[in-house]
C-alpha cells in the first residue's frame, strides 16, 4: 500500500516534470514572439537580448495598422474564411445528404472517386488552375480562394459517416407530410447533426483561415491579401523588423486560438479525425 | 426497376451539383489540364487557348520536360533535401508525439491545459510559425542561440549556414506538428482496451514489457499510418521553407514545390512546372497506393 502510493507522486513528480519540458519547448517561441511585438525596434536587436522588455510599446501595432493597412487585410481574411466556410458548409451537407441518404445509381461509384482525389495534393494542381482562373480574371478577387471551398472531400465523408446513423424513420415521416428533401435536409437533418457539422465548419475555418499556397498566387494585390500571404509579404519587405513581423503574427493566431478554446469541448476526437488532410 | 433508378439520380443530382461542380473545375479538369500542359514549353500565364490547335503547333515538346527534370541535378537535389528532412524530422517526431501521447494518455490535474497548450502550434499557421522561428533561430539576437550559450554551446548561423538551414526547418516543422501527431496516438491510446493491461500484470509482466509487448503492437497501425502521412507531407513542405530560407542559403533547402512555385510564378515555365507537379503527384500516389496495400496487413482490429 505504501508502495503504490510514493509511485503514484512518483508518477505525477513525473508528469509535470516533462509536461513542463514540452510546454517550455512549445511556450518559449510564442513568448519570444508577443514579447518581441512589444519591444521597440531598437530593443528588438540588442545584445545581449532582453528576456523580459525593459520598455513596452504598442508602436509595432500602430504602425502595422497605418503603414501596412492591417485592418483591411484582417477583414479580408473574415470575409474570405467565413464565407468559405459557409459554401463548404452547404456544399458537404447536400453531397452527404445524396450519399448517405438518396439511393441513385452509381452512388458508391462517385464516392469513392470523391475520395481518391485525396490523393491528388493541392500542389500538383496549383499551376493550371491559376492559370484557368487567371484566365477567368478571378485574381485578386474574394471569389477565386472561396470558390475552392465547394469540394471539400473530407467534409462530406466525415459527415456522411455521421448522417447514416441517422433513421431514415425522420425522412420517411416528413416525405408523408410532404416536405421537399431541402427542407428535410436543412431542417431536420443538419439541425440533428449539430454538433458534427460544427466540428466540420470549424476544422474548415481553420483551414481556410490559415491557408497560404493558394491565396499567395491568387492575391497579388495588398488591398485584396488574406494574413499569411500579407504576413509572408511583410517579412520580405521588412526582413530585420523583426517587431512588426511579430505583432502581425500575433494578430493572426489569436482569433483561431480562441475559436478553438470556444469549440474545445466539441472537438475532443473530431479534430484528429478531420484534421488529416495533406 | 431501372425507371426508378434514374428517378433517384434525378431526385440526387440537385444535392451533388455543387460538389461535383467543384470536383470537375478544381481536381479533375486541372489535374488532367496539368498533364497536358507538362507535354508544352508554354510560357505565358493565360491558359484557356490550350484548345487550339496552334497552341499545340507551337508549344508541343512530348516529353522534353521530364527528360530536363530527370537528367538535371536539380530535381535529385530537391529530393535529396527531402530525403535529410525526413530523416533528421521522423524520429524527432516520432519520440515527441509519442512522449506527449504518454504523457496526457492518464487524466491528471492540468493535462487539459496541455492538451490545449500543446496543440497551440498546430492551430497556428504555417506562415506565423515560420516567421516565428526564423527569428528565434537568428544567429546573434534569437533566442535559441541565447539558451545555447548559456550552457556553453556556441549555436551554429541555422538559417544563414548551408549546412544547418535544413536542421532548423526541421526544429519547427517538429515543434508544429508534435501536438498533431500527439493527439492521434493519444486516440489510440485510449482505444486500447485495459483488460490486456490487467492480463499481462496477473501474469506479473512489468511496465516495459507491456510497453513492447502491449501498447506498440496495438498501436503500430497507427504509428504507420503516421509515419505514411508524415512521409507524404514531407514531400510536400513550401511554407516554412519559403519563409525561413527561401530555398538557400545556396539551394540548400531546395524542395519540390518551391521548385515548382518558383519555376511557375518567378520564371513563367508553366510546362516545367506542371512536368514537376505530375512527379510530384506520383510520388504521392504511389506512397498512398503502399499505406492502402500495406493497411490491411497491419491494421490490428482486436484494439
Amino acid at each position: 500500500m505504501m508502495l503504490k502510493k510514493s509511485n503514484n507522486i512518483f508518477g505525477a513528480v513525473r508528469f509535470y516534470v516533462f509536461a513542463l519540458i514540452i510546454g517550455l519547448l512549445i511556450a518559449v517561441p510564442f513568448y519570444w514572439m508577443a514579447i518581441t511585438s512589444l519591444k521597440t525596434e531598437s530593443a528588438v536587436l540588442t545584445y545581449p537580448i532582453e528576456w523580459i522588455p525593459t520598455e513596452v510599446t504598442l508602436e509595432n501595432y500602430a504602425s502595422l495598422f497605418s503603414s501596412f493597412s492591417f485592418g483591411r487585410i484582417v477583414l479580408n481574411s473574415c470575409i474570405v474564411s467565413v464565407a468559405y466556410t459557409f459554401v463548404a458548409l452547404v456544399s458537404c451537407c447536400m453531397a452527404a445528404f445524396a450519399f448517405a441518404k438518396l439511393p441513385f445509381r452509381g452512388r458508391d461509384t462517385i464516392l469513392k472517386i470523391f475520395i481518391a482525389t485525396l490523393m491528388i495534393p493541392a500542389q500538383s494542381t496549383l499551376v493550371p488552375l491559376f492559370m484557368i482562373f487567371n484566365g477567368m480574371g478571378l485574381t485578386n478577387s474574394y471569389f477565386s480562394v472561396i470558390l475552392p471551398s465547394l469540394f471539400r472531400v473530407t467534409g462530406i465523408f466525415m459527415l456522411v459517416q455521421n448522417m447514416k446513423t441517422i433513421p431514415n424513420d425522420y425522412i420517411d415521416a416528413a416525405r408523408i407530410d410532404g416536405a421537399s428533401y431541402f427542407k428535410i435536409l436543412f431542417r431536420i437533418i443538419v439541425p440533428l447533426l449539430g454538433p458534427a457539422v460544427a466540428t466540420v465548419g470549424i476544422i474548415t475555418f481553420m483551414d481556410s483561415w490559415n491557408e497560404y499556397l493558394w491565396p499567395l498566387v491568387m492575391l497579388t494585390d495588398t488591398d485584396m491579401m488574406t494574413l499569411p500571404v500579407a504576413l509572408s509579404t511583410l517579412s520580405g519587405m521588412y526582413e530585420r523588423n523583426f517587431g512588426v513581423q511579430m505583432a502581425g503574427s500575433l494578430i493572426s493566431i489569436i482569433p483561431i486560438v480562441i475559436v478553438y478554446l470556444a469549440a474545445q469541448r466539441r472537438f475532443k476526437d473530431g479534430l484528429s479525425l478531420g484534421g488529416i488532410k495533406g | 426497376m431501372k425507371n426508378k433508378n434514374s428517378k433517384g439520380l434525378l431526385t440526387a443530382l440537385p444535392f451533388l451539383m455543387p460538389s461535383i461542380g467543384g470536383f470537375l473545375l478544381i481536381s479533375l479538369i486541372p489535374i488532367l489540364f496539368s498533364l497536358a500542359l507538362s507535354l508544352t514549353s508554354y510560357s505565358g500565364l493565360k491558359g484557356l487557348d490550350i484548345f487550339s490547335a496552334e497552341f499545340w503547333q507551337q508549344n508541343f515538346v512530348g516529353f522534353e520536360n521530364y527528360q530536363k527534370i530527370f537528367s538535371g541535378s536539380e530535381f535529385w537535389d530537391s529530393l535529396l533535401h527531402i530525403g535529410y528532412f525526413i530523416i533528421l524530422y521522423i524520429p524527432l517526431m516520432l519520440a515527441s508525439s509519442l512522449g506527449i501521447a504518454t504523457l496526457l494518455n492518464k487524466p491528471r490535474k492540468g493535462s487539459v491545459f496541455f492538451r490545449v497548450l500543446f496543440y497551440i502550434p498546430v492551430l497556428t499557421s504555417w506562415v506565423a510559425g515560420a516567421i516565428i522561428w526564423r527569428w528565434v533561430l537568428d544567429p546573434q539576437y534569437g533566442v535559441l542561440n541565447d539558451l545555447l550559450a548559456k550552457v556553453g554551446i556556441q549555436g551554429p548561423g541555422w538559417l544563414q549556414d548551408g549546412n544547418w538551414a535544413m536542421v532548423g526547418i526541421v526544429l519547427a516543422s517538429v515543434w508544429k506538428d508534435m501536438g498533431f501527431y500527439g493527439l492521434i496516438f493519444l486516440g489510440g491510446l485510449k482505444n486500447i482496451n485495459p483488460e490486456y493491461y490487467e492480463a499481462a500484470q496477473m501474469d506479473g509482466a512489468g511496465k516495459t514489457q507491456k510497453f513492447f509487448k502491449i501498447t506498440m503492437p496495438l498501436l503500430s497501425p497507427i504509428i504507420y499510418f503516421a509515419l505514411v502521412l508524415s512521409l507524404i507531407n514531407a514531400f510536400m513542405i513550401f511554407a516554412q521553407v519559403m519563409i525561413m530560407t527561401g530555398g538557400g542559403p545556396y539551394g540548400s533547402t531546395e524542395v519540390i514545390v518551391e521548385r515548382i512555385y518558383n519555376y511557375a510564378f518567378h520564371y513563367h515555365k508553366m510546362g516545367y512546372a506542371s512536368a514537376l507537379s505530375w512527379i510530384l503527384f506520383a510520388i504521392v500516389f504511389v506512397l498512398t497506393f503502399i499505406q492502402q496495400k500495406a493497411q490491411k496487413k497491419w491494421v490490428n482490429y482486436d484494439a
